[in-house]
């Protein structure tokens, strides 16, 4: 099918000046104002250094992004994901005309309208219809659009009693969902999207990302960037990743996210502390260390679906209580694959050591966190460690000629026959 | 589906279907004024917004709008008619303060919230596009609303002086209150937009204005006549495009003040020159300043 490219970004790049801005602005304008009408170069192009935080920085200028080629078919959802730092915020701002691109061209084609916060120009002072007007035309609607829309945006919010009382009345609760109410029914082509939905609760989240789904569904093109993969996988086809401002990788939305746990999930298969004083933990107990321990062949062997593992973890209780362990297997998406429980035990003051065995075949390949939690009397928590270890489990050679991604959270062998 | 490309080439055939091509501008001139033109509700909201926020949650509302002028007006008869025995031309103190400074009022609001267009509308600036000169042109109009009101209290002292008491002489040169009226917005507008442009990079200048506009006020035929004024000072004031656009109302309204056609020109030259380098510097600016600011 030729459908039509609504959104072609050339080689774009975008310079940022490090460091205060305003001192010796003036020099450098003036250098670069010299340079420009001798007909030359502009001196600062030039310089500038890959946008990477682990490296000291040398140059004032940086490039926070650099050489990005891509483009967006009308209809297309893409995602963008990549590290805090990566460039997404930038290319977001770009593509929504915020600023511009120190090189390059974007080429856009239809309306856009950009989500990179919600309530954006809300005025404390004004009622909650003078504020959807407002809102609503700065977001590039016309008056008689929000007319039309008027009652759908009310009635998402939930405000249709304080419609007419100023915003700065309201519970941020009712803030948020009228902001987020007036950006949902916006109706452009293209839709850029930050990560709002950040905002809110649970529920709320849930009520934007299916209006997020009906809207892609009408065949407009949308634009989202975020942190959680889950909400990415879920809501867009291609994905795009950033890495210090270069595209590493544009393509099918779970390659890409796979490629970039990969490359940016560091395996941690185990940790421990020597020192008592470093340790986490409180004053009741320190985690003194973890380990995942696969029963492979050789040293050298990755853990694959098909290894036997073992978890260990030593701890130091400081009280006598009765305590059990909550271990959650989670993928660093954030989905949890499951939770086991370990039988509350009375402990007394001291070390003590809990093994939990996975039997082979049941983890998918994929990457999975582990958030161990300490409970006392199977009520409260002691202590809880998030994302305490990090792993891989590698597949194994396949029989046959499909070697796509294995479907499902889990995957383990079951009696299944066929005669 | 998407692939990388890299070829630009090939998009120059089809360059005319874009609606909106975001480059690296370079001093590109354009007022845009179709682009604003789509936005016109949004600028009517704003100046709505402007009107409404101003009197929200007090007890006279849109009534302060009349009460400063009579205050000011008030005091400046009282200091520079009363103490300091300022003459005013022969025309009654209260009307040629009134007059004067409805006027210079306009002009001095609409220059100091322009003057801030980018340093206080940077957070909506940041996150959402809109064509940014509709934010001072909004300013200008709820500033001429807001000179409208004002204005009416000058009518009223205007018809009683002319017509019961006949102390004022109006002329025909009255009629080119609208052609001084527009002078005088479009060279706030302008005036106020260099400033906020050169501000982004500049915070310096952000001190001065406040500092400069009341020194302009005292170049400014405003508490005094231009006519008692020697003829060597009568030149420098007139230099000030402002003046003979004060001028020329006093004496269209109130029958006393220096009207020169050949220095009215001079002053619509000037602002027309002004709002073009404002535009030229705005949308310069407009396009990266959020990375400065």
């Amino acid at each position: 099918m030729n459908r039509d490219t609504v959104i072609k970004v050339e080689n774009v790049s975008k310079q940022y000046r490090l460091g205060q801005v305003g001192s010796g602005t003036l020099s450098h304008d003036l250098k670069r104002w010299w340079a420009v009408t001798r007909g030359k170069e502009d001196p600062f192009l030039k310089v500038g250094v890959k946008n990477d935080r682990t490296q000291k920085v040398k140059s004032d200028y940086a490039w926070a992004l650099k050489d990005i080629n891509f483009h967006i078919e009308q209809g297309d959802t893409l995602g963008i994901i990549g590290k805090n730092g990566a460039g997404k915020s930038t290319l977001l701002k770009l593509l929504s005309r915020v600023t511009s691109p120190t090189l390059g061209q974007i080429k856009i084609k239809g309306r856009i309208a950009s989500l990179l916060e919600v309530g954006t120009g809300f005025h404390p002072e004004l009622t909650g219809r003078e504020n959807i007007y407002l809102n609503g035309a700065i977001l590039g609607m016309t008056k008689k659009e929000i007319s039309s829309k008027f009652d759908e945006i009310v009635a998402f919010a939930g405000v249709e009693l304080y419609i007419d009382t100023p915003v700065k009345r309201y519970s941020s609760g009712m803030y948020v969902r009228l902001a987020f109410g007036v950006a949902a029914h916006l109706e452009p082509e293209i839709l850029i999207v930050d990560e709002v939905l950040a905002v809110g609760d649970a529920e709320f989240q849930k009520k934007c990302l299916g209006k997020m789904g009906d809207v892609a569904s009408h065949g407009r093109t949308i634009i989202f960037v975020s942190h959680n993969m889950q909400a990415v996988q879920s809501l867009c086809k291609t994905t795009l990743y950033l890495k210090a401002g270069e595209v590493v990788e544009i393509g099918r939305t779970d390659k890409v996210i796979n490629n970039y746990l990969r490359r940016e999930v560091k395996n941690q298969m185990s940790i421990s502390w020597n020192d008592e004083n470093e340790a986490p933990g409180n004053d009741t107990l320190t985690l003194m260390s973890a380990e995942i321990v696969p029963k492979v062949a050789k040293e050298s062997d990755v853990m694959t679906v098909a290894s036997e593992t073992d978890m260990k973890f030593r701890f130091i209780l400081r009280k006598p209580m009765s305590l059990n362990l909550s271990l959650h297997l989670n993928t660093p998406t954030g989905l949890c694959i499951f939770n086991v429980s370990t039988a509350s035990v009375p402990l007394g003051i001291g070390e003590h050591e809990s093994i939990l065995k996975i039997p082979a075949n049941l983890l998918n390949d994929d990457i999975y966190t582990i958030r161990l939690l300490f409970v006392k009397d199977s009520s409260s928590i002691v202590y809880a460690a998030e994302e305490l270890l990090t792993f891989e489990v590698a597949d194994i050679p396949r029989e046959g000629n499909w070697f796509g991604k294995w479907e499902g959270a889990v995957r383990p062998q079951l009696d299944f026959s066929l005669k | 589906m998407m692939t990388n490309d890299v070829s630009g080439s090939s998009a120059a055939a089809y360059s005319e279907q874009w609606d909106s091509i975001i480059g690296p501008q370079k001093g590109k001139f354009s007022l845009n004024l179709k682009e604003v033109w789509r936005y016109k509700d949004l600028l009517m909201l704003f100046v709505k917004k402007d009107i409404i926020t101003v009197y929200k949650q007090t007890v006279l509302g849109p009534i302060w709008f009349l009460l400063q002028p009579i205050m000011t007006t008030v005091i400046f008869t009282f200091i520079f008619g009363g103490v300091a025995k300022i003459q005013t031309d022969d025309i009654p103190k209260g009307i040629f303060y009134m007059g004067s400074l409805t006027m210079w009022n306009y002009f001095a609001d609409t220059l100091n919230v322009t003057s801030k267009t980018f340093s206080d509308n940077a957070s909506v600036f940041g996150k959402v596009y809109f064509p940014r000169i509709i934010l001072p042109i909004s300013k200008v109009l709820s500033g001429f609303v807001k000179l409208c009101i004002q204005f009416s209290i000058f009518m009223v002292m205007w018809v009683y002086y002319t017509f019961v008491t006949h102390q004022i002489h109006p002329n025909m040169t009255l009629l080119l209150f609208p052609v001084l009226l527009l002078t005088l917005s479009l060279l706030s507008l302008g005036f106020g937009i260099i400033v906020t442009s050169l501000t982004t990079k500049y915070r310096d200048l952000a001190f001065l204005i406040g500092f400069g506009v009341q020194l302009w006020q005292y170049a400014t035929p405003i508490i005094y006549p231009l006519s008692g004024q020697s003829p060597r000072t009568q030149f420098w004031l007139l230099l000030n495009p402002l003046t003979s656009i004060i001028e020329a109302f006093k004496y269209g309204f109130l029958g006393k003040g220096v009207f020169s056609p050949g220095w009215l020109c001079y002053s619509i030259v000037f602002t027309l020159v002004t709002l073009l380098s404002g535009i030229f510097v705005f949308n310069r600016v407009e396009k990266k300043f959020i990375d400065t600011v």
